[in-house]
C-alpha cells in the first residue's frame, strides 16, 4: 500500500499504481455476506412456512434440547470473543498471540460443529432423519447450512494460520484475517436467529 | 465406478444424433485448426487464463452467441413441429422430446445467452466508462466466466449423454421432484443454473465494488453514464436475487438426492413454496437482462442524435424504482395459484406501477431524438426498432397484470407472445445494439453498416410475422408448450409463425456474413482515432482498441457526459508530459481451473459419480487455497513501454487530423450512417 484510503482525488491516482486493495476486499466481502444473509433469509423463510408440517413425525419439542443446545452457542459466542482478541493482536503486531488466539478460535468452533454433528447423528440414528416430514427437511437445511459455514470458517482459520507462519502479517494477510472475522462474527449473528427461530420458539 | 452413466444414456432420436455429431465435427475441426496454426499456447496465456476485463468480455459475448445458436436450434424445431403437428399428425418429435426441447430452449436463452452477453458488454464498456484500468477484483471476474461456461457445457453435453429437464425453464416442482422425474434430466438443469448462478452472484458483487470504489476523480455517481447506472441497478438486483434460487435449486436438490421434503406433495412438503422462491428470483432476473439494454439504448439515442440524453436525472430514477418494484410483483407468474382477491389485487396494482417508469424512460429516448440531428447508423436502427415493439409488448404486459384477465391468458400463447416482445425486443435488440456500437472499440474496426441494416430488417420482420400471430393465438385459447394440437384454426397463424422464424433465421446467417466481410474490409472500416461515432463517455477517449491499462493518466471528471465536455472545453487528447509505470494483473490459470472442475462436479453429481464428485470439490478448494497464498498478482507496465504505446496512438491521431490547422482540437470526422 502507498497510500491510505482517505486519500482521494487525482492525487491519489497520480501515486497509485492500482487501487486501495484493501478497502475494496473489504467492501465487496460485505456485499458477499449480504448476499448470503439473502440465502440464510430464504431459508428461514422456508424454515417458518413449513416448520410446522410435523407430518405425523417429531416435533421440536419433542426432539430438542436447550441445554446442549446453550452449550454451542456459548461455544460460538466465545469464539467470537477471541477472534476479537486476536483482531487486537494482529494491530499490535504480535505474530505468537495472533496464533494463540486463531488457535482457542479454532477449537471453540470445532467443539461447535462436533456438537451440531453430534446432535444430528443422535436425531438421524433415532429415525428423525431430514426424509421424515417437511419440518425436518428444512431443520436439518437451516442448521446444517449455518454449519457448512462453521466448517469452512475453520478450514479458512487453518489455511490463515499457515499464511501466518510462512508469510507473517503482512498486509494482504491481515487483509485476509480482518474479512475471516467479518464472516465468523456473521455467522455468530445467523446461529443467534437459529437459536431464537428454531430452538427457543421451536420448544414453545 | 461410473455410477448411472452407460452407453443406454446416448439418445435415440435421430435429430439428436445428427446435431450431435455435428457440434462434435464442428468442435474437432476447431480444434484441429487451432493445433494446425500452433495457437495453444496463445489462446492459453493471451485468452484462457487472462484476467484483462475486455477480452474476459469477448469470450463471455462469444459463449452468448454460441449459446444463441443453440437456443434458437431449439425454437426452429419447435415452430417445425408446430406448423406440422395439427389434427392427426403428431410431427416428427415426441411429446417427451418436445418438452426437454422448449426447457432447454428457455434456460439457454435467459441463463446461457442473455446474462453472457450482457455481463460482456459490461466488462468490455463500463471500466472505460468510469475511467478505470480493470474491475475490482480481476480474478474474480475470470472466475465468473468460468462457471458459467461450465454450466453451459453441462446443457450442451445433455443433449449427447442422457437429457435434459421436461419440466420448463423454470423446473416447476414436483415436475422436478424424483416421484415423477427420477431420470437425469432435472438434475443436468439443477447444475447447470446452480454452476453459472454462482458465478453470476461474484460478477454482481464485482461491478458494484468496481463502480463504487473506482470511478475517476470527480465522478459524481450522478455523472455516471447510464450504461453504469443501469449496471448499478442491475448487479443489485444480482447480488440480492440470485442467492433466492440458489437456495431454491438447493432445496430442490436435497429433495432430489436425499429424500427430503420440500417440495413434494407428501410429508409437508409445499409445491408452492418452490414457485415463489423461484419468481423472486426469476421476476428480478427479467430485469437484470433488460435493465442494461435500457443502458445501451440511453448511451445509443443519446450519441446518435447529438445530444445529452434527455432527463438524465429521471432516467436513473426510473431505472432504481424498476429496482426497487421489481421484488414486489413475484405473484403476477401465479395468479391462478388462488391466494386471495386481496393478495392478487396488490401484487397486479404493483405490476402496472413498473409500466410509469418504463414510459418514463421511453418519452425520455423520443424527447433527446426530438430536434435531435439524428444519425440513422445500425444501434439507431435496433434502438428504433426496441421502442416499437417494446411498446406493443409492455400493453400485452399491462393487460396481463389484471388479475382476472390473467386467468384468461395465463399460460396461453398471448404469454408467450408477451414475453418475447419485452426480452427480444428489449434486451437482444438492446445487446445487439451494444454489439454494433462498441465492436470499433473492442476490435478497432466498425462492422459494416449495409449488411447491419439487411440483419435489422431481417430480425425485425422476422420477429413480428413469429410473434403477432401468438397474440391472436392466445385469444383463440391455444395454450403453450403444446406438441400436438387437434384445432386446424390455429394452424394458419403457425404456419406464418414458422415463416418469421425462418427470416430471423436468415437475420442470424446475415450476421454471420457481414462479420466476415467487416473482417475482409477492416481497413477501410478502421477506426484510428478511438472514437468512430463522435461519442460522448469516457470509454471513446481510449484507443481502438484499447491498451491493456486502458488509459495512460486517469482522466478527470467534470461533467455528465464527460469525453463530449472535454472536447467542447478543448482538453481531449493532451497527451500529459511524463507517464508512470501502470500495475496490472497478472494472467493466472486458476479461473479456468476451478470452471473445468466445476463442470466436472457438476457432471459427476448428476450421473451419481460421487468418487468423481469428491475428488472435483477437493480439487477446487485446494484451487482457491493455493491462489490465497500467490500474493504477487500483478505485472509492471514501465513507463518507457507506456509512452511507446501512447507515442504511437498519438501519431495515429494526429495523421487523421493532418489537414486541420495546428493547434486546434484533433476531434475525428464522426461516422454518418450511410
Amino acid at each position: 500500500m502507498t497510500t491510505n484510503a482517505s486519500t482521494l482525488g487525482t492525487a491519489y491516482y497520480e501515486e497509485v499504481v492500482h487501487p486501495d486493495t484493501v478497502a475494496m476486499q473489504t467492501f465487496g466481502f460485505w456485499l458477499y455476506l449480504m448476499s448470503d444473509l439473502i440465502l440464510f433469509a430464504t431459508l428461514f423463510a422456508t424454515f417458518v412456512v413449513l416448520g410446522k408440517n410435523f407430518a405425523g413425525g417429531p416435533t421440536g419439542k419433542d426432539l430438542f434440547d436447550l441445554t446442549y443446545t446453550l452449550g454451542e452457542t456459548l461455544l460460538l459466542l466465545f469464539s467470537s470473543v477471541t477472534y476479537g482478541l486476536v483482531m487486537l493482536s494482529v494491530h499490535d503486531g504480535r505474530k505468537k498471540r495472533v496464533l494463540l488466539g486463531l488457535a482457542v478460535t479454532f477449537l471453540l468452533g470445532l467443539g461447535f460443529v462436533a456438537m451440531e454433528i453430534n446432535e444430528f447423528h443422535g436425531l438421524i440414528a433415532a429415525g428423525h432423519g431430514p426424509d421424515v416430514s417437511a419440518f425436518l427437511s428444512s431443520f436439518f437445511t437451516l442448521v446444517g447450512t449455518h454449519g457448512t459455514h462453521v466448517t469452512f470458517g475453520l478450514i479458512w482459520m487453518a489455511v490463515m494460520m499457515g499464511q501466518i507462519v510462512v508469510k507473517g502479517l503482512t498486509s494482504p494477510v491481515q487483509s485476509r484475517l480482518l474479512r475471516l472475522g467479518m464472516f465468523w462474527h456473521f455467522l455468530d449473528i445467523v446461529w443467534i436467529g437459529i437459536f431464537s427461530i428454531v430452538y427457543l420458539m421451536g420448544v414453545m | 465406478m461410473f455410477g448411472k452413466l452407460s452407453l443406454a444414456a446416448i439418445p435415440e432420436s435421430l435429430i439428436t444424433q445428427v446435431s450431435v455429431a455435428g457440434a462434435i465435427l464442428l468442435g474437432l475441426v476447431i480444434l484441429a485448426l487451432i493445433t494446425y496454426y500452433r495457437k495453444w499456447a496463445y489462446l492459453y496465456q493471451e485468452w484462457l487464463t487472462s484476467l484483462d476485463h475486455k477480452k474476459i468480455g469477448i469470450m463471455y459475448i462469444i459463449l452468448a452467441l454460441i449459446m444463441l445458436l443453440r437456443g434458437f436450434s431449439d425454437a426452429i424445431l419447435m415452430r417445425a413441429q408446430q406448423a406440422v403437428a395439427a389434427g392427426g399428425s403428431l410431427g416428427f418429435l415426441s411429446a417427451d422430446h418436445f418438452n426437454q426441447i422448449f426447457s432447454a430452449h428457455g434456460s439457454i436463452m435467459i441463463i446461457f445467452m442473455a446474462m453472457p452477453f450482457l455481463v460482456g458488454l459490461i466488462n468490455i464498456v463500463v471500466p472505460q466508462q468510469i475511467g478505470a484500468r480493470d474491475v475490482a477484483f480481476p480474478f474474480l471476474n475470470s472466475l465468473s466466466l468460468w462457471l458459467t461456461a461450465a454450466g453451459a457445457l453441462l446443457i450442451m453435453v445433455s443433449l449427447g449423454l442422457g437429457e435434459f429437464s421436461k419440466a420448463g425453464w423454470s423446473g416447476y416442482a414436483p415436475l422436478t421432484e424424483p416421484q415423477y422425474d427420477p431420470g437425469v434430466g432435472p438434475d443436468y438443469w439443477i447444475w447447470a443454473f446452480q454452476i453459472a448462478g454462482i458465478g453470476s452472484t461474484l460478477t454482481g458483487i464485482n461491478f458494484l465494488v468496481t463502480i463504487i470504489k473506482m470511478r475517476a476523480p470527480g465522478m459524481k455517481l450522478m455523472q455516471m453514464p447510464l450504461f453504469v447506472w443501469t449496471t448499478i441497478t442491475t448487479m443489485v438486483l444480482v447480488v440480492w436475487a440470485f442467492p433466492v434460487l440458489t437456495a431454491a435449486l438447493a432445496m430442490l436438490t436435497l429433495d432430489r438426492y436425499l429424500g427430503m421434503h420440500f417440495f413434494t406433495n407428501t410429508l409437508g412438503g409445499n409445491l408452492m413454496m418452490y414457485v415463489n422462491l423461484f419468481w423472486t428470483w426469476g421476476h428480478p432476473e427479467v430485469y437484470i437482462v433488460i435493465l442494461p439494454a435500457f443502458g445501451i439504448f440511453s448511451e445509443v439515442t443519446a450519441t446518435f442524435s447529438g445530444k445529452r440524453l434527455f432527463g438524465y436525472t429521471s432516467m436513473v430514477w426510473a431505472a432504481s424504482v424498476i429496482m426497487i418494484l421489481s421484488f414486489s410483483v413475484w405473484v403476477h407468474h401465479f395468479f391462478t395459484m388462488g391466494a386471495s382477491p386481496n393478495v392478487n389485487l396488490f401484487f397486479g396494482i404493483a405490476t402496472m406501477l413498473i409500466g410509469i417508469p418504463t414510459g418514463v424512460k421511453i418519452y425520455n429516448w423520443l424527447f433527446t431524438m426530438y430536434r435531435g440531428r439524428v444519425r440513422f447508423t445500425t444501434p439507431m436502427y435496433w434502438t428504433l426498432g426496441f421502442i416499437v415493439t417494446f411498446a406493443i409488448g409492455g400493453a400485452a404486459g399491462v393487460m396481463l397484470s389484471i388479475p382476472p384477465a390473467d386467468y384468461v391468458l395465463h399460460n396461453s400463447l398471448f404469454l408467450i407472445a408477451h414475453f418475447h416482445s419485452v426480452l427480444i425486443a428489449g434486451s437482444l435488440f438492446g445487446f445487439l445494439a451494444g454489439y454494433y456500437y462498441w465492436f470499433p472499440k473492442t476490435f478497432g474496426f466498425r462492422l459494416q453498416e449495409d449488411w447491419g441494416k439487411r440483419v435489422f430488417w431481417c430480425w425485425l420482420i422476422g420477429f413480428y410475422l413469429a410473434f403477432i400471430p401468438l397474440y391472436v393465438l392466445g385469444f383463440m385459447g391455444m395454450p403453450r408448450r403444446m406438441a400436438h394440437y387437434a384445432n386446424p384454426a390455429w394452424r394458419p397463424y403457425l404456419l406464418v409463425a414458422s415463416v418469421g422464424t425462418a427470416i430471423i433465421a436468415l437475420g442470424i446467417a446475415l450476421m454471420l456474413i457481414q462479420l466476415l466481410v467487416s473482417i475482409k474490409e477492416r481497413k477501410a472500416l478502421s477506426d484510428p482515432t478511438g472514437d468512430p461515432w463522435d461519442g460522448r463517455t469516457l470509454e471513446w477517449l481510449t484507443s481502438s482498441p484499447p491498451a491493456a491499462y486502458n488509459f495512460a493518466k486517469i482522466p478527470v471528471v467534470e461533467d455528465i457526459d464527460a469525453f463530449t465536455d472535454m472536447k467542447e472545453k478543448g482538453v481531449v487528447y493532451r497527451q500529459p508530459e511524463e507517464y508512470h509505470d501502470i500495475e496490472m494483473p497478472k494472467n493466472v490459470p486458476h479461473g479456468l481451473i476451478i470452471g473445468g472442475l466445476a463442470f466436472l462436479f457438476g457432471f459427476a453429481m448428476i450421473w451419481y459419480i460421487w468418487w468423481l464428485a469428491i475428488l472435483a470439490a477437493l480439487g477446487m478448494l485446494v484451487t482457491v487455497i493455493a491462489r490465497s497464498f500467490d500474493d504477487d498478482i500483478y505485472y509492471l507496465i514501465p513507463a518507457a513501454e507506456v509512452e511507446r504505446i501512447e507515442n504511437e496512438r498519438y501519431q495515429k491521431l494526429a495523421a487523421v487530423a493532418k489537414k486541420r490547422p495546428t493547434g486546434e482540437p484533433i476531434i475525428p470526422e464522426p461516422v454518418t450512417g450511410r
